[in-house]
């Protein structure tokens, strides 16, 4: 069986945002009968603690080319662009 | 529909139609309140007004208003409790996926969070109610506190 892919999700504290994107993104792929881990982390801690993961979604900046596929977006905050946004997610994690 | 958010909101913490001139007035009246009423200590307001200049949370939404929903580390918060201001004029607020851009905003909930694994449902309660343009445009109407109790019902 394939490992579930692991998404770390940024936001300037980790505390709020955070984690309302992790709950939703693992909402959204186990609707599509994919199995993700997320760890949740500040914007500034995603340099240090991005090694094993295969993408990464953030509500704040971060530094792009990291080797990483990086998702910036409020779309699960506020519902604008939703669909697209899991779409992404989901072809990231296919890539 | 969404308890949590009531359950957490002081009731001492909410201002309606608020003429706060700038986001830094509406932080500041807001994480008062809070402190007042026991949520936070005293460093709160300072931390949550620096940490809304380094990495803001204005949030530009689908309807015809804006929101934020400013934050900062548990270590200022006592207990959780949410504050909410609406507001007459827009004031700016920077956006949190573009900081350069500013978003005009005329509903703030001010979110002190001590573990953010307890608070899951009602932080997703809260991103329920931003994607709900007709409670937002309640919440803007509202005009005391009863108000503020229906349109979260």
């Amino acid at each position: 069986m394939a490992q579930p892919k692991r998404i770390l999700v940024a936001c300037g504290t980790a505390i709020a945002t955070s984690t309302v994107v992790a709950m939703a993104i693992e909402e959204a792929l186990k609707a599509r009968g994919i199995d993700v881990v997320t760890r949740q982390c500040k914007a500034a801690e995603v340099k240090s603690l991005m090694s094993g993961y295969d993408l990464i979604v953030t509500t704040t900046p971060v530094p792009k080319d990291i080797g990483i596929p990086v998702i910036q977006t409020l779309a699960f905050l506020t519902g604008i662009g939703k669909e697209a946004v899991i779409e992404d997610i989901v072809k990231a994690l296919q890539a | 529909m969404s308890e949590r958010i009531l359950n957490l909101l002081e009731p001492s913490a909410v201002r309606l139609h608020s003429a706060a001139q700038d986001k830094t007035e509406v932080l500041t009246e807001l994480g008062n309140l809070l402190f007042q009423t026991g949520y936070v200590r005293e460093s709160f307001v300072e931390a949550a007004l620096q940490r809304e200049s380094q990495m803001p949370t204005g949030l530009p939404l689908e309807g015809k208003y804006n929101a934020a929903i400013p934050h900062t580390e548990c270590e200022h918060v006592l207990k959780p409790g949410l504050a909410l201001a609406t507001l007459t004029k827009p004031v700016i607020f920077q956006n949190m996926i573009q900081p350069e851009e500013g978003v005009p905003v005329q509903l703030v909930i001010l979110m002190a969070l001590d573990q953010p694994k307890s608070q899951v449902e009602m932080l997703q309660e809260i991103a329920g109610v931003l994607q709900n343009a007709l409670v937002i445009e309640k919440l803007m109407e509202a005009r005391d506190f009863q108000d503020i109790q229906k349109a979260f019902t």
